[in-house]
């Protein structure tokens, strides 16, 4: 029964946000402070993260590839196809709804808690269009390009270790990666990660929106954000690759 | 002018709110007095619309503020200036910011003429030098008096105080509400102050309203309600032994004897 009566508010939520702006200018720069606060701040772990990914695929599938039957060169071939279907997507995000998804629900959450969400009301501004609108469309801008960013370094992380363990030639890796390359396979990814992005934004800012009670409250809504987004990430990559491959 | 009439709000089963009416006149401070958890602040977010009331009818100049549509909501909500019992500043900004805040949202003024009208605002609640602070770097009392400033800031008709001198010390208080009534005259507001602090009723209450558990108990002046012979708001107002003795002494010139019950 709580969870029926969450997704209908969490979907009333997302309807609220199609309001007038009271004043374009200000939710420019709000969109604007969020593209930085979303994108550029979580563009570091972003690298840190897909590389190391890149280079641990590598040197793992170079360990399961024993037989001398096939060329080395096939590496680079399962290296590339893992990092952007899967690894590139569904990681980063992962990993970005616990950094980004905490932050917006415990940005939103004090905000209700010390009434600021009030005081906006007050004054006459669509709170749901003002705060959650900008940062889901900042996520929708930031999060593809992240992720297109996690592809190319995932790549070249494993191409990386592959010269430094020696497993194969950066000249073979190159080769690898141009081998039955599809297209589709990318297209496939960022539809991944705008259905990804959405989610990462807005369950948190439904948690954060509607928290109840005093600090303590933010801390369980902001957990409960990270853990049910997470959820969802990986059930909508299941829903999308059993419809889409 | 507002009215209120035969508000009724309830959580679940408890009833909070049973049955209010009021009529608060501009120019003027009306405050809702009562101890804690007596509905002050629910009754105030449902006059402004925080809270949807079950029944009843919340009257701006005449119009139903109850069952007006967003957009007539909005139009009244930007005659309407609120201080928060927390100050609710915006965190991430800094106090000429914050008290900015609404004329970059509701006037298509120059930079030049906004930071005029804030400083003129923060003159006015006796800050100066802090336009660059952050919330967090001020004061309760500082946090107040900006609150205070972002809520005049475009000269509204209608302005709510949710205990503006709670966690205030005494001289504190009085300055705050020294100046809510002189902007209220001064620019002829309809004020709605919740307070349960009987210094501020004595120095501004214009007109009073004593709730007690979710219901009217008594209203009048702040002339008369030292008379007052309600046992509850009594109890209320002389809650302290001195306010006590004052009293008496006042009963005493007045008609010459001590009253009765007492000895
Ligand atoms: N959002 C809410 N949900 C449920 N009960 C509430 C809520 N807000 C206030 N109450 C209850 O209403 C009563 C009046 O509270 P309030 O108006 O805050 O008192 P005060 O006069 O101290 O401002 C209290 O008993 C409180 O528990
Ligand atoms: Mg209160």
């Amino acid at each position: 029964m709580g969870i029926i009566s969450d997704i209908g508010r969490y979907l009333l939520m997302l309807k609220g946000m199609f309001s007038r702006p009271e004043n374009g200018k200000m939710y420019w720069k709000e969109f604007m402070h969020q593209c930085s606060d979303i994108g550029v701040g979580s563009l570091g772990i972003v690298a840190i993260i897909s590389v190391f990914i890149g280079a641990v695929s590598t040197v793992q599938t170079a360990y399961q590839l024993i037989t001398p039957l096939i060329p080395k060169s096939t590496i680079a071939v399962i290296v590339r196809d893992t990092v952007i279907l899967e690894f590139a997507p569904t990681l980063t995000c992962i990993v970005l709804a616990g950094v980004v998804g905490s932050k917006i629900a415990s940005e939103l959450g004090n905000m209700r808690v010390s009434e600021q969400i009030d005081a906006l009301e007050i004054m006459g501004i669509n709170t749901k269009t003002y705060l959650i609108m900008p940062k889901i469309a900042a996520g929708l801008l930031t999060i593809p390009m992240l992720i297109a960013i996690a592809m190319a370094l995932g790549i070249w992380g494993g191409r990386l270790a592959a010269n430094m363990a020696n497993i194969v030639s950066p000249e073979e890796f190159d080769k690898g990666l141009h081998e039955g390359f599809l297209p589709y396979n990318v297209f496939f990814a960022l539809a991944k990660s705008y259905t990804f992005a959405f989610i990462i934004c807005s369950i948190p800012a439904f948690f954060g929106f509607y928290v109840k009670g005093g600090s303590l409250e933010i801390g369980r809504a902001s957990t409960k954000a990270v853990v049910i987004s997470c959820i969802m990430i990986l059930f909508a990559d299941y829903i999308l690759s059993a419809l889409l491959l | 002018m507002i009215e209120v009439k035969n508000i009724r709000k309830s959580f679940g089963e408890k009833i909070v709110i049973n049955d209010v009416s009021a009529a608060m006149k501009s120019g003027q401070c009306n405050l809702i007095i009562g101890s804690s958890g007596s509905g002050k602040t629910v009754l105030m977010k449902c006059m402004v619309g925080l809270f949807a009331p079950d029944k009843g009818e919340i009257l701006y100049d005449g119009a139903n503020f109850v069952e007006m549509t967003g957009e007539q909501r909005t139009n009244i909500r930007k005659e309407i200036g609120m201080l928060f019992q927390g100050s609710a500043l915006f965190d991430s900004l800094t106090v000429q910011q914050n008290v900015m805040f609404p004329l970059d949202m509701f006037t298509k003024d120059t930079t030049r003429e906004k930071l005029k009208r804030v400083n003129e605002v923060l003159d006015r609640v006796n800050l100066v030098d802090t336009n660059k602070k952050f919330p967090s770097e001020l004061s309760g009392g500082m946090k107040k008096r900006v609150a205070l400033a972002r809520a005049i800031v475009l000269n509204p008709k209608y302005l709510f105080c949710d205990e503006p001198n709670s966690g205030l010390d005494p001289q504190t208080s009085l300055v705050i509400d020294k100046l809510i009534r002189e902007i209220t005259i001064e620019y002829n507001i309809c004020t709605v102050v919740n307070t349960h602090d009987m210094n501020s009723v004595m120095e501004i209450g214009n007109y009073i309203l004593y709730m007690y558990q979710g219901n009217k108990e008594w209203e009048g002046t702040n002339k008369e309600i030292i008379f007052s012979k309600n046992q509850r708001l009594n109890e209320f107002i002389f809650a302290s032994e001195f306010l006590k003795d004052a009293k008496e002494m006042r009963m005493l010139e007045e008609t010459g004897k001590m009253p009765p019950g007492n000895n």
